[in-house]
C-alpha cells in the first residue's frame, strides 16, 4: 500500500504515459496520434514536476529582507526551468506535427492512416 | 581577443546565427543564399579542422557558458572523441552543401530554397551541439533541434516523404521522451546534470534499481533515435523518399551522432565495467546488433529501390558499430569508432551517387542502372570504389574497420557475431556486384540508350571528393588511430 | 477558412481586451528576469492577442496590419537578437552569454548588466515565441497558403 500511495505522482505519470502510448499506436486518426504525443510529453513533464516538490515549501523566489536562506524552504527550481525547456521544444514538435498533417491532408484528403495506405497501395 | 580559444562555442553558434540570416537574404538578395549557405559550413570546416588541432595538441578543452562554474553552468567538453566527430559531422554537411546546388533545385521547388537552406544549417547545428556539450539535457535539447530539422527536411522530400516524416516524427519523438525520462532519473539521483560531474558521482549508486531505469531509458531512446534494428521502422521509407542531398546529410551524419552519444552515454556517463560486468546490458546490446545486421543485410537484397537497398545496408552498418563499442575490448572499440567515420563516406557517397542517377534518369530502380557506364563514367568509377569498401576489399577504408571489428569479435569469443560479420559482407558482395554488372557489363538490346553526359560539376566534385578520401583514409588509417581514436579510449579497454 | 462574420459584441470586446492582453505581455515579458515570467511565457501571451484578433475579425484584416513576410522577419530577427548578444560578449572579451563583461559599453556595474542582459535575451526570444504562434496558426488556418503563394 505504501508504493502505491507514497508514490502516487509516479503512478499518475506512468497512467497517463501509457494513455499517451496507447494512443500513439492504436489510434487510425493521425490527429489522435498527435494528440496523444502531447499526453506523453504532459507525463513527463508531470514527472519532473513533481520530483521538485518538497512539503511546506514555497516558490523558489527570494525576499530581499531575508538575511538567512534556507534551503529546505524553497522547492528545487531546476525541474521547473528544465520542463520550460521541454515544453518549448513540445510545441514545436507539435507545430511541425501538424503542418506535416496538414500536407498529408492536402495530398490524400484523409486523415486516416488505413485509408492513406490504401490509397498508396491502389497506386503501386 | 582570442577567437580560437572560443571555437567549441562559434561551432554551434555561427550556424545558427547563419539559419537565420539566410532568412533576411531570402528576402534581400535571394542569389547569395546558397554561396553564404556554402561559405558558413566552409567555416565550420576550417573550426572544426582548428579544434582538433587544439585537442591534440593541448588536451580536453572546456568552455564555461556564460562564465558559470561547471557543474551549475553548462559545460561544453571537447576530447579526441567529439573532435573526431566534428570533423566528419561539418565536413560531410560542407560536401554535401556543395552537392544540393543542382540536385536540390531538381527536387525542391524554388521558393522553398532558402528555407531548406536555413533548415539544413538548423541541422547542422544540432549535430554540432550534440557533439560539443557536455551536459545531457542541454544535449536533449540540441537532439531535438536536430531531429525537428530532420523532420522538417524529410518532408519537403517527393510526395510519400510526407508520411514517412510522420512516422519519423512519432517514432522520433517517443525516443526524445525517453532520452527525457533517463535523464529526469539521472537528476532524481544524483542532482546534477554535467556529464563529468556525474562520472565522479554515480558509481557509489549503481546498485540503485533507479540507475538501472536511467540507463534503460537512455538506450531504448537512443535505440530509436540510430534505428537499430527491432526499431528501425522509421529510416527505410524517410530516407529514400527524402530529396537526395538530405538523404546523404542524414545517413552520414545523424546516425553517427547518436552512436557517440550511445558510447557517451555508455562509456563516459557509465564506468565501462558497470556495462560489461555489472549488468547483462552489453551482453544484449550485442546480440541485438548481431540480430540487426543480419536482418539488415538480408532484407537489403530484396530490395528493387537502390536508395532503399541502402537503407537496410545503413541499418546492418548501425548494427556494426553498436557492436563494436559493446564488445568491451580495443579492437572492438576502435572498429567501430573508425566504422564512424568510413561508414559516413561510404553512405554519403552513395546516396549522393543515388541523387545523381535520380538526377539524370529520373530513376531509382536498380534495374535501370543497366550500362550507365557509357555516360557517367566518372561517378560510376566513384561507385566502384564506394561499393568495394563497402564489401570491405582492401586497401578501401571499409576494409580496416572491418578487420578491427572481425578481430575483436574473435578475441571476445563472439564468434556466431564474427560470422554473421563476414556474412553481411558477403551480403553486400552480392548486392554490390549485381549492380556492378548491370552498369559495366550488361549490353541488352531493349535497354534503351540514355544521352546525357556526365552529372554537373557541382554534384560530381563532391562525389569524387569522398570517393577519394575513401581510398585515402585506408592508406592512412593506422595514423587516424595512432593521433586521434587511441586516444578515446574508455578507461580500463 | 476563416469567414468575415461582424458580431458587434464581440469585436468591441476584442478592441478593448486586445491592448490590454498585449500590455500584459510586455510586462510579462519585462519582468521575466527577476520574478516568474519571461520570454516564452510572455511571446505566447503577445502570439494569442494576435490569434485573438483573427478570430474575432478576420484574416484578412490581420494581414494588412501584420503581414507574413513581417512575421517571419520577426521571428528570424528574435533569434538574431538573442545570438548575436552573445557573440558580442566574445568580441568583448568574455564567455559567450557571459552579460558581466557588457558593463564595458552600457554604463552599470557588473551585477545590474547581467540582469539587463538577461533582459535583452528575453525580449529576443519573446519576439520570436511570438512570431512563430502567430505562424503556426496562420499557416494551420490559411492551409498553408498565405498571400499569393509566397513561403
Amino acid at each position: 500500500m505504501e508504493t502505491v500511495i507514497g508514490k502516487y505522482n509516479y503512478w499518475i505519470y506512468i497512467a497517463l504515459m501509457m494513455i499517451g502510448f496507447y494512443a500513439m499506436i492504436a489510434k487510425r486518426n493521425l490527429v489522435k496520434k498527435i494528440v496523444g504525443m502531447n499526453i506523453f510529453q504532459t507525463a513527463i513533464i508531470l514527472f519532473f514536476i513533481s520530483t521538485a516538490y518538497k512539503k511546506d515549501a514555497t516558490i523558489p523566489i527570494l525576499i530581499k529582507s531575508q538575511e538567512v536562506i534556507d534551503p529546505a524552504k524553497y522547492i528545487n527550481p531546476l525541474p521547473h526551468v528544465l520542463m520550460l525547456t521541454a515544453i518549448v521544444v513540445m510545441v514545436s514538435t507539435f507545430g511541425v506535427a501538424l503542418a506535416v498533417i496538414m500536407m498529408l491532408y492536402k495530398q490524400y484528403k484523409t486523415l486516416d492512416e488505413d485509408e492513406i495506405i490504401e490509397i498508396l497501395r491502389k497506386k503501386k | 581577443m582570442n577567437l580560437s580559444e572560443h571555437s567549441s562555442i562559434l561551432i554551434v553558434v555561427i550556424p545558427l546565427i547563419a539559419s537565420f540570416v539566410n532568412i533576411f537574404l531570402n528576402f534581400l538578395q535571394r542569389k547569395l543564399c546558397y554561396p553564404f549557405f556554402v561559405l558558413v559550413l566552409g567555416i565550420c570546416v576550417a573550426l572544426s579542422i582548428d579544434i582538433l588541432c587544439q585537442v591534440i595538441n593541448f588536451g580536453v578543452l572546456r568552455y564555461r557558458l556564460g562564465g558559470w562554474m561547471a557543474p551549475w553552468g553548462i559545460e561544453y567538453v571537447i576530447d579526441h572523441l567529439n573532435a573526431y566527430l566534428i570533423v566528419i559531422v561539418s565536413s560531410m554537411s560542407f560536401i554535401v552543401a556543395i552537392y544540393s546546388k543542382d540536385s536540390v533545385k531538381k527536387e525542391i521547388s524554388k521558393a522553398k530554397l532558402p528555407y531548406f537552406y536555413s533548415t539544413y544549417l538548423l541541422l547542422a547545428t544540432g549535430l554540432f551541439g550534440i557533439t560539443v556539450t557536455g551536459d545531457i539535457f542541454n544535449l536533449y535539447v540540441f537532439l531535438e533541434i536536430a531531429s525537428l530539422s530532420a523532420y522538417a527536411l524529410v518532408a519537403i522530400g517527393e510526395k510519400r516523404s510526407v508520411l514517412a516524416s510522420f512516422h519519423y516524427i512519432i517514432m522520433g519523438t517517443i525516443g526524445a521522451c525517453f532520452y527525457l525520462l533517463g535523464v529526469g532519473y539521472i537528476y532524481i539521483i544524483t542532482g546534477s546534470l554535467n556529464i563529468s560531474d556525474l562520472t565522479r558521482l554515480l558509481p557509489s549508486l549503481y546498485e540503485s534499481k533507479v540507475t538501472l531505469t536511467a540507463l534503460a531509458f537512455f538506450i531504448v531512446g537512443i535505440g530509436i533515435k540510430i534505428a537499430l534494428f527491432p526499431l528501425h521502422r522509421w529510416l527505410p521509407d524517410s530516407y529514400t523518399f527524402a530529396p537526395s542531398a538530405v538523404s546523404a546529410f542524414a545517413s552520414a551524419t545523424v546516425t553517427k551522432v547518436g552512436i557517440y552519444v550511445l558510447i557517451r552515454i555508455s562509456f563516459t556517463l557509465f564506468e565501462p565495467k558497470f556495462l560489461i560486468e555489472m549488468t547483462p546490458l552489453s551482453n544484449i546490446l550485442i546480440w541485438w546488433s548481431t540480430i540487426a545486421i543480419f536482418f539488415g543485410s538480408l532484407i537489403a537484397i530484396g530490395q528493387k529501390d537502390f536508395k532503399r537497398t541502402l537503407s537496410y545496408i545503413l541499418i546492418a552498418e548501425i548494427g556494426y558499430m553498436v557492436f563494436g563499442i559493446n564488445i568491451g575490448n580495443k579492437e572492438g572499440f576502435i572498429g567501430a569508432v573508425l566504422h564512424i567515420l568510413n561508414d559516413s563516406l561510404m553512405i554519403g557517397c552513395l546516396f549522393m551517387i543515388a541523387g545523381g542517377v535520380f538526377y539524370r534518369i529520373g530513376s531509382r530502380n536498380i534495374e535501370d542502372f543497366n550500362g550507365l557506364n557509357r555516360n557517367m563514367p566518372i561517378t560510376m568509377a566513384a561507385f566502384t570504389i564506394a561499393a568495394l569498401s563497402m564489401i570491405g576489399i582492401p586497401p578501401t577504408a571499409g576494409f580496416f574497420s572491418k578487420w578491427y571489428l572481425i578481430v575483436g569479435a574473435v578475441k571476445a569469443g563472439y564468434l556466431v557475431s564474427a560470422v554473421i560479420l563476414i556474412f553481411s559482407s558477403l551480403v553486400n558482395a552480392l548486392i554490390f556486384f549485381r549492380i556492378l554488372e548491370k552498369i559495366y557489363f550488361t549490353k541488352n538490346e531493349n535497354t534503351p540508350m540514355y544521352n546525357f553526359r556526365e552529372l554537373p560539376i557541382s554534384m560530381m566534385i563532391p562525389i569524387v571528393i569522398t570517393a577519394l578520401a575513401i581510398l585515402i583514409i585506408g592508406l592512412y588509417s593506422g595514423e587516424i588511430i595512432s593521433s586521434v581514436i587511441k586516444f578515446s579510449l574508455p578507461k580500463g579497454f | 477558412m476563416i469567414r468575415l462574420y461582424d458580431d458587434l459584441i464581440i469585436q468591441t470586446v476584442c478592441r478593448i481586451m486586445i491592448p490590454l492582453i498585449q500590455l500584459f505581455a510586455f510586462y510579462v515579458i519585462a519582468h521575466g528576469h527577476y520574478s516568474p515570467g519571461g520570454g516564452f511565457q510572455g511571446g505566447c501571451i503577445l502570439g494569442a492577442s494576435f490569434i485573438l484578433m483573427v478570430i474575432a475579425y478576420d484574416i484578412n484584416w490581420m494581414k494588412r496590419r501584420f503581414s507574413e513576410k513581417k512575421n517571419t522577419l520577426l521571428m528570424a530577427f528574435g533569434v538574431l537578437i538573442y545570438a548575436l548578444v552573445g557573440v558580442l560578449c566574445i568580441l568583448l572579451g568574455a564567455e559567450y552569454l557571459n552579460y558581466g563583461i557588457l558593463n564595458k559599453i552600457i554604463p552599470t556595474d557588473s551585477v545590474k548588466v547581467r540582469a539587463l542582459g538577461t533582459l535583452i535575451i528575453e525580449i529576443g526570444v519573446g519576439i520570436t515565441v511570438m512570431a512563430v504562434m502567430v505562424s503556426i496558426f496562420l499557416n494551420l488556418t490559411t492551409f498553408g497558403k498565405h498571400e499569393k503563394g509566397e513561403v
